[in-house]
């Protein structure tokens, strides 16, 4: 028998937190896979809520890209507050 | 649990392939020395993919069959406090080849290549486990001892340059303190107890001491890929330097609980300000890797008999599964 397909599993560690990838789980489907990641990555409490997505649904990017998708954000500083000199007695902005 | 790289002696350095693009190769020779993480999908050399998947898949299959010692004393626990602990440890183990598994696969050989491997008798685990744990006190020194071992380990490999092995490691070590406080407490338990007790406590730290410093690995000069897993930070420190921190930490918790040091030639180095120790059985050690261990077979045996008892549970989960898709179809 060949391997169930994978599964990536996502905890949120405590309400008013987002889900953080945290590992994955072989599972024939989705119930069994959350019955997995629970016993698997929640013996601790470590969580309050756990998304399952199928690995194989994940798009990502290529990180052989990365360069020409995240470079063209370095030369543009003007989008960060600290780019902007304000004068020191100018308060609260 | 652990298990350092159990290569044979005498295996030569694996020269990186000469058919490695060079500037790829240099890249990534410059983004492991400056402690950047290599990811998944990030370009590797196959040697650095290859070492890696065998040292991962090694350390997973030896938290698989770290189970089965400990799982022999679950029924005989001597309180239900014990029980529950020991459950919970045991559990853990299943845990940690989990996450390290999974580590594995993201390096390109499946689930299923690596428990063939295991059950084949092809892939190695930590030598530590072919020995057998014949009274409670045992596992209490699994607990304090080779549990310690690991995590000495295993610390440095939560900066390993793998970025998936290295967070399984941030989990496991996590995990791993609660494994050896509960061992040492069991401990001393017994240390305290009658004269049987501690008879029986001093018996377990004889025979587990020494399979405890072997778990290291081979020494230095007869560890062929330290070099290279060093500059590739899958290893961060040689075997010989982990084996020589455990022995100056443990040797002290021994003496707090009355027990002595297997060990004659054991001396206090003030120079050096660490232990001087005698020369480990390597003879032993190798036996050991080449599954002559007491208990190899076994393990081994009781390993297929459980994937193979247990096949109906997964042929039952993917009929289910096979059915409710046929009726969502329907």
């Amino acid at each position: 028998m060949s391997d169930w397909p994978l599964w990536e599993v996502f905890v949120r560690a405590k309400g008013g937190l987002a889900h953080r990838h945290v590992g994955s789980v072989h599972a024939p489907d989705a119930e069994l896979a959350l019955r997995h990641a629970r016993d698997t990555y929640t013996r601790r409490q470590e969580g309050v809520s756990l998304w399952i997505v199928r690995s194989a649904d994940i798009v990502a990017s290529d990180p052989d890209q990365a360069g020409e998708l995240f470079e063209p954000a370095a030369d543009k500083v003007y989008r960060h507050p600290t780019f902007y000199e304000i004068p020191d007695e100018v308060k609260h902005i | 649990m652990y298990t350092t790289e159990l290569s044979k002696p005498g295996a030569t350095v694996q020269p990186i392939a000469p058919q490695e693009d060079p500037e790829l190769l240099a890249a990534f020779e410059a983004r492991v020395a400056a402690d950047e993480f290599i990811e998944p999908k990030d370009w590797m050399p196959e040697a650095y993919r290859k070492t890696l998947t065998r040292q991962i898949s090694q350390h997973a299959h030896s938290e698989i069959v770290g189970m089965l010692p400990e799982g022999n004393w679950i029924t005989r626990a001597p309180s239900l406090r014990r029980k529950a602990i020991l459950l919970a440890k045991v559990q853990d183990e299943a845990g940690h080849g989990l996450y390290l598994y999974c580590a594995a696969e993201t390096l390109g050989t499946s689930r299923e290549e690596m428990i063939e491997a295991l059950h084949s008798g092809k892939a190695k685990y930590s030598t530590i486990f072919n020995y057998p744990t014949l009274t409670w006190a045992d596992i209490a020194a699994i607990g304090w001892l080779v549990d310690g071992a690991a995590i000495m380990n295993q610390v440095p490999l939560q900066r390993t340059s793998y970025g998936p092995y290295a967070r399984a490691m941030v989990r496991v070590c996590k995990e791993e303190s609660f494994h050896q406080r509960q061992g040492y407490e069991a401990m001393t338990e017994l240390a305290n107890g009658t004269p049987e007790q501690k008879r029986m406590a001093q018996d377990a730290f004889n025979r587990w001491w020494w399979p405890s410093l072997m778990m290291f690995g081979p020494p230095d000069e007869n560890s062929p890929n330290t070099a290279q897993s060093l500059r590739w930070r899958i290893k961060r420190e040689t075997n010989d330097e982990l084996r020589q921190k455990f022995v100056d930490i443990t040797v002290p918790q021994a003496e707090f609980l009355g027990l002595t040091v297997p060990d004659p030639e054991l001396k206090w180095n003030e120079a050096k300000g660490g232990y001087d120790f005698g020369e480990i059985d390597w003879e032993e050690f190798y036996a050991v890797v080449r599954s002559e261990g007491p208990v190899a077979r076994e393990r081994i045996t009781a390993r297929r008999e459980a994937w193979t008892q247990n096949a109906w549970v997964r042929e039952a989960a993917a009929a289910h599964e096979a059915k409710r898709r046929s009726r969502a179809a329907a």
